[in-house]
């Protein structure tokens, strides 16, 4: 099993304020737009660098979509941010229909994602924003696993012409990959290649693969491990590669199981590669108050989860 | 793009209020009422208050561009985008028929040139303009951004955000325009849902300049859409009451909303149209 450094500890947010602080420095027609959360979302720093460029919209999120998707008809390339609950579920028709079907090139940055986001509770920790924005025709879903993953998934999707919904969270988490990658939008990260179960992660996810790889070759197992930072579009060659070779599965999502990267996979194979299958993720419920460790080990989030999910998948081959 | 004058607004605006029954009549469906009501104004939009082009380019960068927040007057909208050259107006015929470029409510997803984002599912229009203008500002462009939406419509709640956040950032190359006809499909806007007193008064508690106008009258529609573009750049945006009828100015259209989302029969559309003459020539 690869090692990985762990370069530090930081937020996947803090890299998406990262990413967007840099495109105010390089891209004149990336502007920005905030509903009441700046500091959450870390885009303090682009607020002040860029005044004219930022524009604070108050507690009112369906709004902030639809001037977003005004702004683009003038070329200009708007990054919203607020939580991802407000990025989505709240502001569904309003993205749908002025956003989507629209074609407009907003870039949709939703902070706060799953139950990371800690003690606030089930109304903000949205587990259900994946499924709903990748049903959504032309819309492209990423979610990245750290810091520096993100910071050039923020900087990536400036370039990409058409929406976005970029996906990140709240707590600190291990930042291992590379400060200087180039982020290609639906391109699958090989991190650890293995022969005996594929284990297909993202987001938060993606170190807890990591951490039950070594786990699992404690065991003797040795597990390929991928990152799919890209949910929409899914990199189906990498994965059909991959499951062709181990001839198992296990997937891994801080998400509802329905809809979200476990479910892209289960079509995707099903029609294509059917083969034994478990999945790591919320199971049809809301989450609840508590510290991000806590709510990922009460909802089954975590590295021994992805280890019993292997294990099971194996025995089923 | 020559402008015309107030009287060759309205003959105009009869050929458009034709091109809508018979657009409606042939597919069996669709919205005439509101789209008859706002005839005249966006006649006068197209064909004289507007410097637009219809070489259709959609960044719109040195021309004034329009946004219908209340799709469902989709007819009217692609009357006057085919009569002003936006496209052949021989395509008016499909509308709301399979494969058309015509949807039942407009879109950019059939790349029909002269719509700049999709309508339809109401209160969203204003948002949008705003975001808009915006962009003008942010790129130097001194020209106009133009919004229509309707008076039932002002009950969705994501219109109310618009009008803060448009005051708040004083964007004053905004001109909003209200069809006040005063019916939904339930009936009244005062039945339905009263606003407690009248729009205007609510916009300018908002911090929006008001204007009334007259939407059946093109000189007093052409008086106040010139006076509304002069208090553009003043800091505030502004929002125009028109006082429209549903159905005008067919007789048997008039008075109710009962034409809000209803086709005539053929007898129906043989009876409206003798009231409306052929200026230019149907489709």
């Amino acid at each position: 099993m690869k090692q990985f450094e762990i370069q530090n500890v930081k937020d996947t947010r803090s890299g998406f304020g990262a990413g967007l602080s840099e495109l105010g420095k390089t891209n004149p027609k990336v502007v920005a737009l905030c509903a009441d959360l700046t500091g959450s979302l870390k885009m303090d720093a682009f607020q002040k660098d860029h005044p004219e460029r930022f524009f604070q919209v108050g507690i009112a999120e369906a709004n902030m979509m639809g001037v977003a998707a005004g702004l683009t008809i003038g070329g200009l390339i708007p990054f919203t941010g607020t939580f991802a609950n407000f990025s989505t579920g709240r502001v569904y028709d309003q993205i749908r229909q002025s956003i989507a079907y629209s074609g407009k090139n907003v870039k949709i940055c939703a902070s706060h994602a799953g139950v990371t986001l800690g003690e606030d509770g089930a109304t903000h920790q949205i587990l259900e924003d994946i499924g709903l924005m990748k049903m959504l025709p032309g819309m492209v879903v990423i979610n990245p696993c750290d810091f520096n993953q993100t910071k050039a998934a923020t900087i990536a999707i400036a370039e990409y012409d058409g929406p976005v919904y970029l996906r990140f969270g709240r707590p600190a988490v291990p930042n291992f990959t590379a400060a200087d990658q180039k982020f290609e939008i639906g391109k699958a990260l090989m991190l650890n290649e293995g022969t005996d179960v594929s284990i297909f992660a993202t987001g938060h996810l993606v170190w807890k693969a990591i951490e039950a790889g070594h786990l699992l070759a404690e065991k003797g197992i040795n597990a390929e491990i991928i990152n799919i930072h890209t949910i929409k579009p899914l990199d189906r060659q990498a994965i059909l590669e991959s499951v062709s070779k181990t001839k198992c599965v296990v997937t891994a999502e801080e998400h509802q199981l329905n809809g979200g990267l476990g479910d892209s996979i289960c079509q995707l194979l099903s029609r294509e590669m059917p083969l034994p299958i478990e999945m790591v993720g919320v199971n049809d419920s809301f989450g609840e108050s508590g510290t991000p460790d806590e709510l990922m080990k009460k909802y089954d989030l975590e590295a021994q989860n992805i280890v019993d999910a292997a294990l099971k998948a194996i025995s089923r081959k | 793009m020559n402008k015309l004058s107030a009287s060759e607004l309205t003959a105009t605006s009869s050929q458009v209020r034709r091109d809508v029954l018979r657009m409606v009549h042939g597919c069996k469906s669709g919205h005439p009422g509101g789209s008859l009501g706002c005839a005249d104004f966006l006649t006068a939009l197209y064909f004289n208050i507007m410097d637009h082009n219809p070489d259709f380019k959609m960044d719109g960068i040195g021309e004034d561009i329009f946004f219908l927040s209340n799709g469902h007057i989709s007819p009217v909208f692609y009357s006057v985008l085919a009569r002003s050259g936006y496209f052949p107006v021989e395509e008016l015929k499909t509308f709301r028929r399979i494969n058309t470029r015509l949807q039942g409510h407009p879109t950019t997803h059939e790349e029909l040139p002269g719509i700049r984002v999709a309508s339809g599912s109401l209160g969203q229009g204003v948002s949008v303009a705003a975001g808009a203008a915006l962009a003008k500002k942010l790129n130097n462009d001194s020209k106009l951004v133009y919004c229509l939406m309707g008076d039932g419509e002002i009950e969705e709640g994501q219109n109310w955000e618009a009008f803060m956040f448009a005051a708040h950032q004083k964007i004053d190359n905004l001109i909003v325009t209200i069809d006040f006809n005063g019916q939904q499909i339930d009936g009244s806007t005062k039945e339905v849902m009263g606003l407690g007193t009248d729009i205007g008064t609510k916009l300018a508690a908002f911090g929006w300049e008001v204007l009334d106008m007259d939407g059946h009258n093109h000189e007093n529609i052409l008086e106040t859409m010139a006076k509304a573009k002069s208090m553009a750049g003043n800091g505030k945006p502004i929002f125009i009451m028109m006082r429209t009828e549903m159905g005008y100015p067919v007789d048997f259209m008039m008075g109710s909303h009962k034409w809000h989302g209803v086709a005539p029969n053929d007898a129906e559309l043989a009876n409206a149209l003798s009231q409306l003459p052929e200026t230019i020539g149907d489709y």
